[in-house]
């Protein structure tokens, strides 16, 4: 089980928002760390909406994927204007040294006017980055630049 | 991936609070630190903290670690160092200056950061503070309507692929061009405004497509305009040649680069990480990928890097023009007519090729400024004409609701600190903690109460960047001033704020 039954935390940092995801499985970690990326940005229970994007992305480590994948929220976000809240990555999956994520996103068409955002989010960093199968499930920790 | 216990993660949090700091550096002077080159393995060089005794205290472990992991980058010259404004970053700490050779060095983007050319510039006027406070509240209002800011926002300007490609070769350069601004803006930029050698070939479809709407936005977070009048003149000279005198209204601009910057970083961040292993390069935290100065990888990043910081240079230049749109119709007169002239613009998160004398020899190198400000000396050729005899203008922005100073570029910076000075105030509370403490509205209306109108998006950016959450700006400056890298010339206060 992931700590608590909570899907994901945010810890202290002085200058940039650090948070711990948690998952059954590695392909929930990863629906539960762009949850906790699209929390920073705004209250996502206030968002509903089923405008859909497909992601499959490609990288070389499992903790660079989840960067990538962060990362392309962000890009998809800004650029098509939506804000998601839903999250079903499908498959997270290794072949030939290579890792790769399948995953729909979902949400809703925003309006800066009005949609209450909070904080917006420069970046998806490196920093402290851990990915990590534990004794209960797995745990991400990611720091996003804002 | 490893498999560890769940309390693996948690314990980093409490590890910082039970170091003490200051048995990990060593005093050199009043504002100088040494960190040893035993404090991580394979540091080639010590680190170096100005700070003061005072400031030394609010500096966290984890800043100093990160010191001297950039001490162990190949080519790094002198000292890895840090202004007083230092904090935890990602990679480099914040307020980092670290330069490497040319040849044998690296080139890092963990060095620049995301917001490539975040900086600030200063408007002049020739308006008094009396004239400007009875219309601070419409001016505010007018400049928060003109100049988009927060998240999501777009520009009032639908740039083409071929005015993006320009704003990224030219920077302001090509705004002035288009319509936004005069020639003598340009003249008063770092590098005119623009750097040579970028191209747009390393810069991706996707931070062309971020970049795209928002040429011309303030973006969100700590940055800022603010409509301020100067309330004190260090240096009489140096003020006069500056063209500031007491009681005067200036307006500041703070923003960088925007998400063509921060997908520009994003997306060679992740080449770089790839050619750390292609090159063999050790690196103690993946945030400070790298490659050898001169391999196609890192001259690829530098090219776009480029490009993000001459976009930086257009975004604060239309920036510019809006504001003076703004003041002409609140004020009805033509903005020359009110002495809109631009003071100076600088950068402080950038990398740039410099030659600078080390070890009594010319060397060229790639001086990486992350949170830090170019500061150059009196007589420096980069120094426009009508400020060399004085330095550098070294622009420093205060936090929301706090002073701001200009300084000038001291000749020590050459000898010190590759030529760079703060870039801040430097935070010291997480934006969470500033929630929990600080409520927006009343945040608001304590800084209205001290003369100061405030308009953000919405009321937890103000909670967010309230004042108590930075260093103070003062300490800060006293620290470069006493180290002689740079002079203080002028403190200026807020009237008015806008925020994303």
């Amino acid at each position: 089980m992931p700590s608590q039954g909570k899907k994901y935390e945010y810890l202290e940092h002085t200058a940039d928002i650090k948070f711990l995801a948690y998952g059954n499985t590695l392909e929930e970690v990863f629906e539960n760390a762009a949850l906790a990326m699209f929390n920073v940005i705004i209250d996502t229970g206030k968002v509903s909406g089923e405008t859909t994007r497909e992601v499959f992305l490609t990288s070389p480590d499992p903790e660079s994927l989840l960067v990538d994948w962060l990362s392309e929220l962000l890009y998809l976000f800004e650029v098509d204007e939506i804000i998601f809240w839903k999250f079903q990555v499908e498959e997270v999956s290794e072949e030939a040294g290579e890792y790769s994520i399948k995953a729909l996103a979902s949400g809703e068409k925003y309006y800066p006017e009005s949609h209450p955002f909070e904080t917006e989010i420069k970046a998806v960093t490196y920093n402290q980055l851990e990915l990590e199968k534990t004794a209960s499930g797995w745990k991400a920790q990611v720091v996003v630049d804002i | 991936m490893v498999e560890s216990e769940d309390t693996a993660i948690e314990e980093l949090g409490t590890e910082d609070v039970q170091r003490d700091i200051k048995s990990m550096v060593r005093k050199l002077s009043d504002n100088e630190w040494d960190i040893p080159q035993g404090h991580i393995p394979n540091m080639r060089v010590p680190g170096r903290l100005f700070v003061s005794e005072n400031l030394l205290g609010g500096i966290e472990p984890g800043t100093i670690d990160q010191i001297a992991n950039v001490a162990t980058l190949p080519g790094i010259q002198k000292y890895s160092m840090a202004m007083p404004d230092a904090h935890l970053g990602y990679g480099f700490a914040i307020g980092g200056v670290a330069a490497f050779d040319a040849e044998e060095g690296i080139i890092s983007p963990g060095g620049v950061g995301f917001d490539i050319n975040c900086g600030v510039r200063l408007i002049r006027t020739n308006l008094q503070k009396e004239d400007v406070v009875p219309h601070i509240k419409r001016l505010t209002d007018e400049l928060f309507n003109n100049v988009p800011a927060g998240v999501g926002s777009k520009s009032r300007f639908k740039a083409s692929d071929k005015e993006l490609d320009s704003a990224f070769l030219e920077g302001a350069k090509w705004a002035v061009d288009a319509g936004y601004g005069v020639e003598a803006d340009v003249v008063h930029c770092e590098g005119s405004g623009y750097l040579e050698g970028a191209d747009t070939s390393h810069v991706s479809t996707k931070a062309r497509n971020r970049g795209k709407p928002q040429l011309g936005t303030l973006g969100s977070g700590n940055h800022f305009l603010e409509i301020q009048y100067v309330d004190e003149i260090y240096d009489q000279e140096a003020a006069s040649t500056f063209g500031l005198e007491k009681g005067q209204v200036t307006v500041m601009v703070h923003c960088g680069s925007r998400g063509a910057g921060h997908q520009i970083c994003t997306d060679h961040l992740k080449e770089l990480s790839q050619a750390v292993k292609k090159y063999g390069i050790e690196i103690p935290d993946k945030q400070l990928a790298c490659a050898p100065a001169q391999s196609r990888e890192a001259q690829n990043y530098f090219k776009a890097m480029l490009c993000a910081a001459n976009y930086a240079w257009a975004n604060r230049q239309m920036i510019t023009h809006w504001t003076r749109e703004s003041f002409e119709k609140v004020f009805g007169r033509d903005a020359d007519d009110m002495g809109m002239s631009l003071l100076y613009d600088v950068a402080h998160n950038v990398a740039k090729l410099e030659e600078h004398n080390i070890d009594g020899r010319k060397k060229e190198v790639y001086v990486h400024r992350k949170g830090a400000t170019r500061a150059f000396p009196p007589g420096h050729p980069e120094v426009p004409s009508a400020y060399r005899d004085v330095g550098q203008p070294v622009l420093i922005p205060g936090s929301m609701g706090t002073p701001s100073f200009i300084l000038c570029g001291a000749e020590g910076a050459m000898d010190v600190s590759f030529g760079s000075a703060c870039h801040g105030a430097g935070r010291i509370m997480s934006r969470a903690h500033a929630k929990r403490e600080f409520h927006g509205q009343s945040v608001k209306e304590n800084l209205e109460a001290h003369g100061i109108t405030v308009r953000a998006t919405h009321p937890s950016v103000i909670a967010e960047e309230a004042p108590g959450v930075y260093k103070s700006s003062s300490e800060v400056v006293n620290v470069v001033h006493e180290l002689g890298i740079a002079r203080k010339v002028a403190r200026v206060i807020p009237l008015g704020v806008t925020k994303g």
